[in-house]
């Protein structure tokens, strides 16, 4: 692919650096990426990868904008409130970077629909934020190799991995199962400081990237913590299970299945 | 340094900064190690800041000649892989 005048200039900043070059922005270009989730992750993530210029960026939503979004969903306003979360972000993101073929999935990941969902994607992007999905898309990104950027974000603390299928451990490997949804704080007491997304969605956006032109360490293997009150960042060390149920050497798990929805996604 | 073969000719006249260095960038990448390019400007301050980021990607500057009062001669061999 050549450049246009328009993109040289565009992508002008990525094409100087000698880690992206032209040769990196082709293959920015080129990716395909999948966030699960068009919320406080998914808003960030998408707006950077859609800035950078990612070729097909696919958004997966089932909910509609509400005016509580705006307190940290950067990619909706008040002229999408109602709106399909997929959509609104999609038109966000189409004014930002017409380059960018965005597709918008208005449906609710789950057992049935995820692995065709993410089987023509590269990297898929985990935004949804809550427990049983995390599982469920780990699960399917696991069983088709995928590699899975995952965030989290609660009140003024948020984490971030990658899972590399096949090098490195899943998310199974930390925890065999969800917690109970009981130990997860319910929708009404589950505050997050507005910013806190943008950190986390630009760290997994991130990591995005880096996948794509292939430098750079990937944070697998780990969990990178934010702890912003503290002003902390730190690593704890994923060990991978040799016993994982999910991608040990004899997985019990061999098939998706979906939990019960109590929980509350941010 | 007299007569060195030039592989590729990039001519960036009218050309201003940054979009200098990305088309001289672009010309390095799609040249083979060992290679030399040709980068003739008329931009003042690309004729200091091109070299210095070619030293930078680890390319060797073979010559920054002023070839009239307006315009300049660069060449850079390729010598690491993008
Ligand atoms: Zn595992």
């Amino acid at each position: 692919m050549e450049f246009s005048e328009e993109q040289l200039k565009r992508y002008s900043r990525h094409i100087i650096l000698p880690e992206v070059g032209g040769k990196g922005q082709q293959k920015i270009s080129a990716a395909k990426v999948l966030i699960i989730g068009a919320g406080g992750l998914g808003c960030p993530v998408g707006y950077y990868l859609a800035a950078a210029g990612v070729g097909t960026l696919a958004l997966v939503d089932n909910d509609e904008v509400e005016l509580s979004n705006l307190q940290r969903q950067i990619a909706h306003s008040v002229k999408t409130l109602g709106v399909n979360k997929a959509d609104s972000a999609k038109q966000t993101f189409e004014s930002l970077n017409p380059d960018v073929n965005v597709v918008a999935i208005r449906e609710r990941i789950n057992s049935k629909n995820i692995l065709d969902l993410i089987k023509d994607y590269d990297i898929i992007v985990d935004g949804t934020d809550n427990f049983p999905t995390r599982y469920l898309i780990n699960d399917a990104c696991v069983m088709l190799k995928k590699p899975l950027v995952s965030g989290a974000i609660l009140r003024f603390e948020g984490q971030v991995t990658t899972i590399l299928p096949g090098d490195g451990p899943c998310y199974r490997c930390l925890f065999e199962e969800p917690p109970p949804a009981g130990l997860v704080p319910s929708c009404q007491e589950a505050g997050v400081l507005g910013v806190l997304p943008g950190v986390i969605g630009a760290l997994q956006a991130t990591e995005v990237l880096k996948l794509i032109i292939g430098k750079g360490t990937p944070l697998k293997g780990q969990l990178l913590i934010y702890d912003a009150l503290g002003v902390n960042f730190r690593k704890v060390k994923i060990p991978k299970n040799a016993e994982c149920p999910m991608c040990g050497k004899d997985p019990k798990i061999t098939k998706l299945s979906d939990t019960p929805e109590q929980y509350c996604s941010i | 340094m007299e007569d060195v073969k030039i592989d590729k000719k990039l001519d960036i006249r009218g050309v201003v900064c940054p979009y200098t260095l990305v088309k001289s960038k672009l010309a390095v990448e799609s040249i083979e190690v060992g290679q030399i390019l040709e980068i003739i400007l008329d931009y003042p301050e690309a004729a200091g800041s091109i070299p210095k980021a070619m030293l930078n990607y680890g390319h060797a500057v073979l010559k920054v000649e002023k070839i009239n009062p307006k315009e300049w001669i660069i060449q850079v061999r390729k010598e690491v892989e993008d």
